[in-house]
């Protein structure tokens, strides 16, 4: 059977080239692999090799014809004995069109909700008060009991128990086989997690602090942030990687940094940011149980901070949603992690002023809750954001779009950002002190949107 | 070994001649035979489609390389991972991963592997524990050593077989990867396919030591150096290895020696080398070439049953590449969907 050799194309963006020389000849046997042609494309010479073997009946198209567009017939090749056809061959395949990209217009993206929700309920029943470090200890611990499958790996989290003594206590409960000793290696652990994790069991990653994380973003973006799409669903990472985020104290650039918008820019993670030691709790037990990878963004000066929290192990919080913390109908202040403390202190000196301020902990960047803030800009009519980040492309940003498409026609004044001054940390004390958000910026904010 | 057996620290067993106790059974020879045609009749099929604008964007093609993924597979048992990089069309029909599947993956459509979003580089198997096709060079190697983990903390008794080249090899995060797998024992087996171009760069134009497989030894893993054209020199080495892991001794570094034919994707007009360099390969090295006058000498086949072989091999090609062009192409209400599985 005869069968047409069609012009390729030989590079993703090749529409046509130049047949620069025939190296079979009319009547030559040809076998699969062998160069028929030279081709000179948009970038280069290269070869065209035979696919089907027999000979090679005509050439269609001479040595030195320019201009052929890809697919064109540039010769036939027939089998053993089999006559030339004519024509161009009937029963050679008609090359198939390329399918041309859909001129429809690309589906919406899935809304969040934007429903009201009822503001959530101080806790029911017995409580007992933990620091922030204890809470998250006691989530991995609980975890662990309930999951075979849970392990955590990092520097220093067994012998020394933890850097940050946030998993103190751990290696002697579960052992060295579950509680991990890593050598400093973070690019190389955060991907052994993922693919352990691809493997069906369930990591908890620890950083000894996210500056460190940047060794390992290509793991935590390419490989578990990705594949769950890549594989069409087959699989994804049910993993956690979690470590104090922003700045600390007089340690200096390359340890102060917020990571939170960087993380919450990327579709396939979770990104979650707990202030209070319930938070830290109910968050971090909802993030392991998660079958995605969440990003849990932890506070090293929060970890001495007690906070009263539900007594029940049960007591699991979800991702995804944001508290109001401070109910108030002037002004909405949004803020997560340390700030969050940060923004109650300048709220009661609003109140002072006469100003009612809405505090929200946003609690999870990604998937952001922006039904309930869009809620109470609503009654407000007034965003103020808080972060402890640089403002480029931050959390603030963000916040400041989604107003301006959901709730556009409610706000009386432009969306305020407060965040970290635009420069690394620096490490003067003075200087250090300049370069964080305190409570007075946010309250000039709130004044400066309430016009007042 | 045709070319002197090297290793590093590890016992290396002595090449058995040909024909006398090969260490695999005609039925594995066999099967041998008909994947590795399948994966160059397949290749030459994708790079047709390539060419008719069918497939997009960057293809790289195993042709050349059989032997080493065919080998590995013959050595392997059913509870082992796998992972490799971009040039994993290759390993993916050595485990036995429809053909229709992957082809249409290649093209983009509903019926691939990734229900099409996922391409040449990036296709998986949940069900034949093919855990990708990986698109950035050397991510796949503490991923691979992270599937090991899973096997020992599981006690499954599985080997991961982790795959990179000899350009991957450079890469730092292995070497991070070496360092734990060692210190934890854990049962992988990294094969380095040194098919002598990182792209465009030759080995030594990138590597400050060309021995690949002694790249373990600050960390104390034993390596060999394997001919990577002999189907059954890569399973003997793959036995080999696979025990050593098997048996809770750690990773093991097999440095595969071998070639590809083709450019290092399909844009590549691979002006760093001659033609008289392929053809001689082709020519000499062959590896189903070579593997098929080994049947017929050793009276294991004849021209007629290899010939039916062929025959069977381009149907299953031919009916990839027709499913591959009928598939549609994903639903767009798709491009929302996988991104992360509902809690």
């Amino acid at each position: 059977m005869a069968t047409q050799v069609l012009m390729p194309a030989l590079s993703p963006t090749m529409t046509e080239g130049k047949i620069a020389k025939w190296v079979k000849n009319e009547g030559d046997s040809v076998a699969s692999g062998d160069v028929l042609a030279e081709i000179e494309t948009d970038k280069a010479t290269m070869e065209v090799e035979a696919v089907d073997e027999g000979i090679l009946g005509k050439i269609l198209v001479g040595a030195g014809t320019e201009n052929v567009a890809v697919n064109t017939p540039i010769a036939i090749i027939v089998e053993e004995g089999e006559d030339v056809p004519a024509a161009a061959p009937a029963a050679a395949p008609a090359p198939t069109a390329k399918p041309q990209p859909t001129q429809a217009k690309a589906p919406a993206a899935p809304m969040a909700p934007t429903a009201a929700r009822p503001v959530e309920a101080e806790f029911a029943g017995p409580t007992v008060t933990l620091t922030v470090r204890e809470a998250l200890r006691d989530a991995m611990a609980e975890e662990m009991r309930r999951d075979p499958t849970v392990f955590l790996m990092g520097e220093e989290v067994a012998q020394y128990q933890g850097a940050y003594k946030v998993s103190q206590g751990l290696l002697d409960e579960f052992g060295s086989e579950r509680v991990i000793d890593t050598p400093i290696t973070e690019h190389g652990f955060a991907g052994l997690g993922v693919g352990a994790a691809f493997g069906g069991l369930k990591p908890i990653v620890e950083f000894m602090t996210f500056n460190f994380a940047m060794q390992a973003m290509d793991q935590i973006i390419n490989s578990a942030a990705k594949t769950l799409y890549m594989s069409g669903g087959q699989m994804g990472a049910s993993i956690v990687f979690r470590g104090p985020n922003g700045a600390a104290a007089r340690v200096a650039a390359q340890h102060s940094q917020c990571y939170a918008s960087w993380f919450a820019h990327c579709p396939g993670l979770k990104v979650v940011s707990p202030w209070s030691a319930a938070d830290a709790k109910g968050l971090l037990k909802a993030a392991i149980r998660d079958p995605n990878p969440v990003i849990f963004l932890e506070n090293e000066i929060l970890y001495g901070q007690a906070f009263a929290l539900p007594a029940d192990p049960e007591f699991i919080l979800p991702i995804g949603r944001a508290k109001i913390e401070r109910p108030g109908k002037d002004v909405t202040i949004t803020a997560f992690s340390l700030m969050v403390g940060v923004a109650l202190e300048a709220a009661k000196k609003l109140a002072e002023e006469g100003i009612d301020a809405e505090v929200i902990n946003l609690r999870t960047l990604r998937p952001l809750d922006t039904a309930t803030i869009v809620e109470s800009v609503k009654k407000t009519n007034r965003l103020v954001s808080v972060e402890e980040g640089w403002p480029v492309c931050g959390v603030g940003s963000e916040l400041a779009a989604v107003m301006m498409e959901q709730a556009f026609d409610d706000l009386d004044a432009p969306v305020a950002r407060v965040a970290g001054v635009d420069v690394p940390m620096p490490y003067a004390a003075n200087l250090e002190a300049l370069a964080v958000p305190k409570p007075h910026n946010i309250v000039e904010a709130a004044k400066s949107v309430c016009y007042r | 070994m045709a070319k002197a057996a090297k290793s590093a620290s590890a016992g290396a067993s002595a090449r058995k001649k040909p024909g006398v106790d090969i260490g695999a059974s005609r039925e594995e020879l066999l099967d041998a035979y008909k994947h590795m045609l399948l994966i160059r009749r397949f290749e030459e099929k994708a790079g047709q489609l390539y060419g008719m604008g069918l497939i997009g964007g960057f293809c790289h093609l195993y042709i050349g390389q059989e032997a080493v993924v065919v080998g590995m597979m013959e050595a392997s048992q059913p509870v082992d991972t796998v992972i490799t990089s971009y040039r994993d069309h290759g390993h993916m029909l050595a485990w036995d991963m429809d053909p229709k599947g992957v082809m249409a993956e290649l093209t983009g459509r509903a019926g691939g592997y990734s229900k099409g979003k996922g391409g040449s580089m990036h296709m998986f198997s949940r069900e034949k524990n093919f855990f990708g096709g990986h698109g950035i060079v050397g991510a796949q190697m503490p991923l691979g050593t992270g599937l090991a983990f899973a096997h020992k903390y599981k006690k499954d008794g599985g080997v991961c077989q982790a795959y990179c080249g000899d350009g991957a090899i450079n890469q730092g995060q292995i070497y991070e990867a070496f360092n734990m797998a060692s210190l934890w024992k854990l049962p992988v087996i990294y094969v380095i396919e040194n098919n002598r171009y990182g792209m465009g760069t030759a080995v030594e134009r990138a590597s400050a030591s060309t021995e690949l497989y002694r790249r373990g030894e600050s960390f104390k893993i034993p390596g060999k150096q394997v001919d990577g054209m002999d189907v059954i020199e890569v399973k003997e080495a793959g036995a080999e290895a696979s025990e050593w892991c098997r048996s809770g001794k750690g990773p093991f570094i097999l440095e595969m020696k071998t070639y590809r034919y083709r450019g290092h994707s399909m844009s590549d007009p691979a002006k760093y080398r001659d033609k008289e360099e392929v053809s001689k390969v082709r020519k000499e090295s062959d590896p189903i070439d070579n593997l098929r006058d080994k049947l017929i000498a050793d009276k294991m086949a004849d021209e007629a049953m290899l010939k039916d072989i062929d025959k069977d091999v381009k149907a299953v090609v031919t009916a990839a590449a027709d499913f591959a062009q009928q598939s549609p192409e994903p639903d767009p209400s798709e491009l929302y969907t996988d991104i992360l599985v509902e809690a």
